[in-house]
C-alpha cells in the first residue's frame, strides 16, 4: 500500500484527470454494450476484440502514412460491415435464444477474432504515434498527453451524435421501439430483423471508434481485448440499461477508481481492481435484489 | 457392424504399426541427424518464434553447405523436425514427448521464450535428451540442476545489471536511486532480481518498485511518480508492450530522468518506428551485429546480419543470432563426442569452449553460458532524425560513446 497519491495534492489531481479521460473513453465501448444488450439481449463477449481490430485499422492506416486520427472515421464504417456481417452469420442465430447461448456464440466469435487477428497482423505490440504533444497544468505539474484529450473529446462528440440519431432518425426510433418490445414493434411494421443488424452494426461502429483511439492513446495487441470487454460489462451493469449519463458517469468513476487502485496497490493490482470492483457489485446488486423479492412476497 | 469393427481394428493396428516403425526410422537416420524443435509459430509468441526459427534453419543449411557434420569418419547433415506449441507451455511439453518417443528424436533445440523452456525441460531431463536452447534466459532454469539443458545465452538477472554498473560508475562509485517497473513473468521478474544484485552490491538504493500488469498498457501512475522523486535511473522490463508504453508515455509525459535502462528495444523496433521518442534509451542485448566475435561458418556479426538479410529481408535480431549458434555449438558437441550415444554427447556439451559470431559459449555446471556478456546499446539518432542502436557498453565492443546524463526534453 502507499498513500503517495494523496500527500501530494497535485498527484492527486493527475489521477483524476487521467482517469477522467481514460473513463471516457470506456464509456463510448460501455455505450455501445448497452445498446445491443437493452435491444438484442446479447452480452457480447466479443466487445474487445472488435474494439482491438478497430485500433488495426487506424494502424494500418498510420503504417501507409495516413495520420491515425482519421482513423476515427474511417474505422467505425468498416466495423459497422464487420457488425452487420457478424449478425448475419452468427447473431442472428441466437438473438432470440437464452442468454447463454448468446455469452458462448460471442466468446466463441472473440477467441476467433483474436487467433485471426494474430494471424494476419503478428503478435507484435504496435501503437500509431499522432504526435499531438503534451499539455502542461499547474507550473507543469499536471501532464496530460494530448492523445488522451483528443480521445475523451472525440469519445464525447461520438456520444452525443447518437444520442441525437437515437432521437431523431427513423431507424433509432425503430432501435428504441425493439428495445421497448421487439413483438409490439413487429406488429406495428419495424423491421426488427433489420433494426437488430443495424444496432450490432452501430455497436461494432462505436468499437472501431474507440479502437483507434485506443491505438492513439495505448498500445494494441490481437490478445489484448478482454479488459475491455470486462470494463464495459463492469460499467453497463453499474450504470443499467439504456441510461446514458449513469454510462458515462460510472465511466469516468471506473476510470478513477482504476488510476487510483493503481497508485495504492501498485500496477499489478490495477485490472485485478477492476474485477473485484465487478465481483463485489453484483453480489450487492444481488442482495439488494433478494431483499426487494422478500419484501414482495 | 461386424465388417465396421474389422475394418476398425485393422486400422489402428496399421496405425500402431506405423507410430512403432517410426521410432525406429528418426534419430539418426542415414546421414541425417534428426533435431526436434517445438516453436511457437502461431500465438503471441510467434514472431519471436519466427526469429528463432529463421536462425537455426539458417544455420543448418549453412552447415550442412559447407561439409556438414563429422562423426566417426562419416558426414551428415542436419535435419530439424519442427511443432508449432502455440506459444502455449501445456501443448509445448507435449509435442517434446511427442517429439522423442513417437518421433524418435535424440537432440532438441529449444523453443522461444524462458515460460516453454521451462515446460519442456523437464521432459527432455526425463528422457536424457540433451537439449540446446537460445531462448529461454531465466535464471530458474538453471538453479534446478538439469543435466541435459545447455543455453547459449546469458541469463536474465545480467540484462541489465550492466546498466546500474555503469551509472554507478559514472555516479563516482557512489550509489545510485534506482526507479524501476518490472512485468511479473518469469523472465521479468529474473532481470528484476539481477538489479537488485547489482544495487546490493554497489550500495545503490531502489526507491520505486513498480510491478507490471500483463494486460499493462498504461504506467502513467509509475511515470507520475518518477517526476515526483526524480530517481537517476530508470529501468523498465516487459517485453514488447513494457517498451513501447514505457517510450510512448516517458516521451509524452515528458519524463526527465539521467538513464533510462530497457529490455525488448530491438523487438519493439524502437529506434525505427519511433526514432526520435526512443532516443537515448539504453537497451540490454544478448548480441550485436557490430561485436568481433568470429567463427568459420558465419564469419563475424556484419556478415551474419547481411546473409540473414538477403535470405529473410530484414535485419537479424539477436533471437536469431543465439538460435544459429546453438546449432553451431551441437555440430562442435557432435564432432568432440564423435558418437550418437545421448551421454557422450552430453558430456560433450558440458566440455564446450568455444567462440561463434555470435560470442564465446562456455557452459556452467547449470547450463547457462557463462562467457558472454551482455552488452548495452544506446539509441542515437542524427540530425535528421534517423536512429540507430550503438554499442555503448562494455566498452570492448563500445561503438559510440554513452550519452549520460540524457538532455532534458526541454532542451531537446
Amino acid at each position: 500500500m502507499d498513500f503517495m497519491v494523496f500527500q501530494y495534492p497535485m498527484i492527486t489531481v493527475q489521477a483524476c484527470l487521467d482517469g477522467i479521460l481514460l473513463g471516457i473513453l470506456f464509456a463510448l465501448i460501455a455505450y455501445g454494450m448497452a445498446l445491443q444488450w437493452g435491444v438484442m439481449n446479447i452480452i457480447n463477449i466479443a466487445q474487445g476484440d472488435l474494439v482491438i481490430l478497430g485500433g488495426y485499422i487506424a494502424y494500418f492506416m498510420y503504417l501507409y502514412g495516413i495520420h491515425p486520427a482519421w482513423g476515427v472515421i474511417v474505422a467505425p464504417i468498416i466495423m459497422y460491415f464487420v457488425g452487420v456481417g457478424l449478425y448475419k452469420l452468427v447473431i442472428n442465430k441466437v438473438v432470440d435464444r437464452d442468454l447463454f447461448i448468446s455469452i458462448l456464440a460471442t466468446f466463441g466469435i472473440s477467441i476467433l477474432f483474436m487467433q485471426l487477428m494474430n494471424f494476419a497482423f503478428g503478435a507484435d505490440v504496435v501503437l500509431a504515434n499522432s504526435g499531438y504533444g503534451t499539455t502542461f497544468l499547474f507550473d507543469s505539474a499536471v501532464v496530460l498527453p494530448n492523445s488522451k484529450i483528443f480521445s475523451a473529446f472525440i469519445s464525447i462528440l461520438f456520444a452525443i451524435c447518437l444520442v441525437i440519431y437515437m432521437k431523431k432518425s427513423k431507424l433509432g426510433r425503430a432501435i428504441r421501439a425493439t428495445a421497448q418490445n421487439a413483438r409490439a414493434a413487429k406488429i406495428l411494421g419495424v423491421d426488427t430483423e433489420k433494426v437488430y443488424a443495424a444496432t450490432f452494426g452501430l455497436n461494432a461502429a462505436l468499437c472501431g471508434v474507440a479502437g483507434a483511439l485506443i491505438s492513439i492513446t495505448f498500445t494494441i495487441h490481437p490478445y489484448m481485448g478482454l479488459p475491455y470487454t470486462i470494463r464495459s460489462f463492469m460499467i453497463v451493469i453499474v450504470a443499467g440499461l439504456g441510461n446514458l449519463p449513469g454510462v458515462a458517469m460510472s465511466g469516468m468513476g471506473l476510470g478513477v477508481f482504476e488510476e487510483f487502485a493503481d497508485y495504492i496497490l501498485g500496477t499489478e493490482f490495477r485490472i485485478g481492481s477492476v474485477f473485484l470492483l465487478l465481483v463485489l457489485i453484483l453480489v450487492y446488486r444481488r442482495f439488494k435484489l433478494s431483499r426487494k423479492r422478500e419484501y414482495l412476497k | 457392424m461386424k465388417i465396421n469393427k474389422i475394418i476398425l481394428s485393422f486400422i489402428s493396428a496399421v496405425a500402431i504399426l506405423l507410430s512403432t516403425s517410426v521410432v525406429s526410422f528418426a534419430k539418426v537416420v542415414g546421414d541425417k541427424i534428426v533435431l526436434g524443435a517445438a516453436i511457437s509459430l502461431t500465438g503471441k509468441y510467434s514472431s519471436n518464434g519466427v526469429h528463432t526459427q529463421n536462425g537455426y534453419n539458417m544455420a543448418v543449411d549453412r552447415i550442412n553447405s559447407m561439409g556438414g557434420v563429422k562423426v566417426g569418419g562419416k558426414t551428415y547433415k542436419f535435419e530439424i523436425i519442427y511443432y508449432d506449441d502455440e506459444s502455449n507451455p501445456k501443448r509445448a511439453a507435449q509435442l517434446a514427448e511427442r517429439l522423442i518417443s513417437q518421433d524418435g528424436v535424440e537432440f532438441m533445440l529449444g523453443p522461444y521464450s524462458s515460460g516453454l523452456t521451462k515446460a519442456i525441460a523437464p521432459v527432455t531431463e526425463k528422457y536424457g535428451v540433451p537439449m540446446v536452447e537460445a531462448n529461454g534466459a531465466s535464471r530458474s532454469l538453471f538453479t534446478k540442476g538439469y543435466k541435459y539443458l545447455f543455453a547459449v545465452l546469458a541469463p536474465a538477472n545480467l540484462y541489465l545489471d550492466v546498466a546500474i554498473r555503469t551509472a554507478v560508475e559514472l555516479n563516482g562509485g557512489k550509489g545510485v536511486r534506482i526507479a524501476q517497473a518490472f512485468e511479473q513473468d518469469a523472465f521479468s521478474q529474473d532481470v528484476r532480481l539481477g538489479i537488485l544484485d547489482a544495487a546490493k552490491e554497489t550500495g545503490s538504493e531502489i526507491i520505486i518498485d513498480d510491478k507490471l500488469p500483463k494486460e499493462l498498457n498504461d504506467m502513467a501512475a509509475t511515470l507520475v511518480k518518477v517526476k515526483q522523486m526524480k530517481p537517476d535511473v530508470l529501468v523498465v522490463s516487459g517485453h514488447t508492450k513494457g517498451a513501447l508504453t514505457a517510450i510512448r508515455q516517458i516521451a509524452e509525459m515528458k519524463v526527465d530522468v539521467p538513464m533510462l535502462a530497457m529490455t525488448h528495444c530491438d523487438a519493439a523496433k524502437l529506434s525505427k518506428q519511433h526514432g526520435k521518442n526512443s532516443q537515448y534509451a539504453l537497451c540490454a542485448s544478448q548480441w550485436h551485429k557490430t561485436l568481433t566475435y568470429k567463427d568459420n561458418f558465419f564469419k563475424d556479426g556484419m556478415t551474419y546480419a547481411a546473409d540473414f538479410q538477403k535470405e529473410f529481408g530484414y535485419d537479424p535480431p539477436y533471437q536469431s543470432a543465439e538460435s544459429s549458434a546453438a546449432l553451431l555449438v551441437f555440430k562442435d558437441a557432435f564432432e568432440r563426442a564423435n558418437s550418437f550415444d545421448q551421454k557422450k554427447v552430453r558430456d560433450a556439451l558440458a566440455a564446450t569452449n568455444m567462440q561463434t559470431f555470435y560470442g564465446n559459449i562456455k557452459f556452467a555446471p547449470g547450463g547457462q553460458n557463462v562467457d558472454k556478456p551482455m552488452v548495452l546499446f544506446q539509441v542515437m539518432c542524427d540530425g535528421a532524425g534517423k536512429c540507430e542502436n550503438k554499442v555503448v557498453a562494455p566498452l570492448k565492443w563500445a561503438s559510440a560513446k554513452l550519452i549520460h546524463p540524457i538532455p532534458k526534453w526541454s532542451d531537446r
